[in-house]
């Protein structure tokens, strides 16, 4: 093991460190924060045999171009469909490589997604707040933002060269094209039939895209009398509407409170599919009763674990299995 | 006491909700809950979120559901009164000089009085850590004398500076941010809410009472003593 150091030679807006986040601090207005795709963040750091939870890069539309200066260090790549240049040589979508100085790594969109993930096979060091180093862009608070010029550390860097490959993307990761919602908890401060013009036209993710969220253009969505209430409670997945009609799906580095009205509130396994879709791209909604959310829930928490124990399989070589073949026969035949 | 409305907030949260307008004897019974909730430990729960009359229980929908946890809220009902025994008094030293908040003048002007009255009103209270929210470490004090209360300008200032006190309308904040912000900008203090510097972490509760405590420019950190 020793350290790896990576040249950020280019990073567009948006490339952050972000670990699972920091759950359990939005009575102090801290939201959890951590990777806009959870599931996708997890994939990456499983794929190289990483528990789940610590710090990766997130790479945005804007992409991010790294050169190994020191030390090897292997690197999983998963999320939305990104297009990996290594050496120039182009790829696309899930895979694990290895990076040797020398080795320049450029990431950027591909045929979809907004967000991708990379893991390293060690420890990035960067800031910690709040025992998490998931980056809260308002405040640039926790591990912080990737910008041009800076040498990225792997502290404890290692090579995994039986997970090098590609790997296919599990169908929870997909992109989804349809958000399911449980309606309100302010949706009785909306005209008559807001929920269902909601739930009945797509809506475009307009440029208004962040980390804290996704403003939407569709047909407006009337609130009655009341434009605003007392200051209340929000979640990742909150579709608050402001005054004009216009409703934003709030995402990772939400705020924890807020004085808008929310029609309706995303379920939670779905925001991660929702927030790869790109600006231009359309979303519909669809109501759900709560009984459902909650199946839904459970139905992919355990598709999750399932895609994610897929992932943890190590990749080996033809050698490597036909090997492994062999001792497993022989351990039987010895038995 | 006053029975709460229970709406579900997607598959992984529930909002309990006193009433509907700003009112400290709703943010109270929110207090109060917060507080039964934290001693009753009930299963399934991640953390909840109090605010001015509502309180959000966020849970993991993969062991419990909206019901379950309406239920477990449901039997700590009636809550006890509020006994104090689970708050904090903070004093918070605040420098009021004019020529480093910007809007101190305005604010007497507005309130027909002088800027030592305001002072004076404003020292005389004990504020309320109604809620946190807007940005992380925002406390929201309530409890600003009526007289002093004014609407929030027109024109948001940016780049206030952390450490400011702001007030509009019944509410103030001790900002842990330099951040921009459409509220009167009256004092500043060396008193840090959230401390990011070692292990964070954050002095107020809600529910706890806050006073400010008038100090002079040289209690400030140099940075903040200049306009």
């Amino acid at each position: 093991m020793t350290t790896a150091r990576l040249k950020v030679i280019s990073a567009g807006p948006l490339v952050s460190y972000q670990d699972a986040g920091r759950p359990r601090l939005m009575r102090y207005g801290v939201p959890a924060s951590g990777p806009m795709d959870r599931f996708a963040h997890a994939a990456a750091n499983t794929m190289l045999g990483n528990m789940p939870d610590p710090a990766c890069i997130e790479v945005s539309l804007g992409g991010l171009v790294l050169e190994c200066v020191e030390g090897e260090v292997s690197v999983a790549i998963a999320g939305g469909s990104f297009r990996t240049g290594l050496d120039g040589v182009i790829s696309e979508g899930w895979a694990v490589h290895t990076l040797a100085p020398g080795t320049r790594l450029s990431v950027s969109g591909g045929a979809w997604g907004s967000w991708c993930y990379l893991a390293f096979a060690g420890e990035i060091a960067a800031p910690t707040w709040l025992s998490s180093k998931a980056t809260h862009t308002l405040s640039g608070l926790g591990g912080g933002t990737v910008r041009t010029g800076d040498i990225i550390t792997i502290t404890e860097a290692t090579t995994r060269p039986g997970r090098v490959g590609t790997y296919d993307v599990p169908e929870v990761a997909r992109p989804l094209p349809m958000g399911r919602l449980v309606i309100g908890p302010q949706d009785h401060l909306f005209e008559h039939g807001a929920t269902d013009t909601l739930c009945s036209h797509p809506y475009r993710v307009t440029d208004a895209y962040n980390r804290m969220g996704m403003r939407l253009d569709g047909p407006a969505l009337r609130l009655g009398n009341a434009l605003s209430i007392p200051s209340e409670p929000i979640v990742r997945g909150s579709i608050q509407v402001a005054g004009d009609g216009v409703p934003t799906l709030l995402l990772a580095d939400h705020q924890t409170t807020g004085g808008y009205p929310k029609i309706a509130t995303m379920i939670g396994a779905d925001t991660d599919r929702i927030a790869q879709a790109r600006s231009g791209g359309r979303l519909n909604f669809h109501a759900v009763e709560v009984e459902e959310a909650i199946t839904i829930a459970r139905d992919a928490s355990h598709a999750r674990a399932h895609a994610l124990e897929d992932l943890a399989a190590p990749r080996l070589s033809l050698e490597q299995r036909l090997q492994q073949a062999n001792l497993i026969s022989g351990a039987v035949a010895e038995d | 006491m006053i029975a709460p409305v229970f709406k579900p907030v997607g598959d992984s949260a529930l909002l309990v909700e006193f009433g509907t307008r700003e009112d400290d004897v709703l943010n109270q019974l929110v207090i109060s809950l917060d507080h039964a909730i934290a001693r009753a430990e009930i299963h399934g729960v991640r953390e909840t979120v109090p605010a001015l009359v509502n309180l959000l229980v966020v849970f993991d929908p993969v062991v419990v559901d909206h019901g379950a946890i309406k239920a477990a809220v449901q039997a700590l009902l009636p809550l006890p009164e509020a006994t104090g025994s689970q708050t904090t008094h903070h004093d918070v030293p605040v420098c009021f000089d004019a020529e480093l908040t910007s809007d101190l003048r305005d604010v007497a002007t507005a309130c027909k009085r002088s800027v030592d009255d305001v002072v004076a009103e404003l020292v005389a209270v004990n504020l309320k850590v109604a809620m946190y929210g807007f940005a992380p470490g925002y406390a929201y004090l309530t409890g600003v004398p009526k007289a002093l209360h004014v609407p929030r300008k027109q024109t948001p200032k940016p780049d206030v500076p952390k450490g400011s006190i702001l007030m509009a309308g019944p509410q103030s904040i001790v900002t842990s941010l330099t951040m921009p912000t459409g509220w009167s900008i009256i004092g500043r203090s060396p008193f840090e809410v959230m401390q990011t510097t070692g292990e964070t972490s954050f002095r107020f509760n809600v529910g706890d009472t806050v006073r400010y405590t008038p100090v002079g420019r040289t209690a400030l950190p140099s940075h903040l003593q200049t306009p």
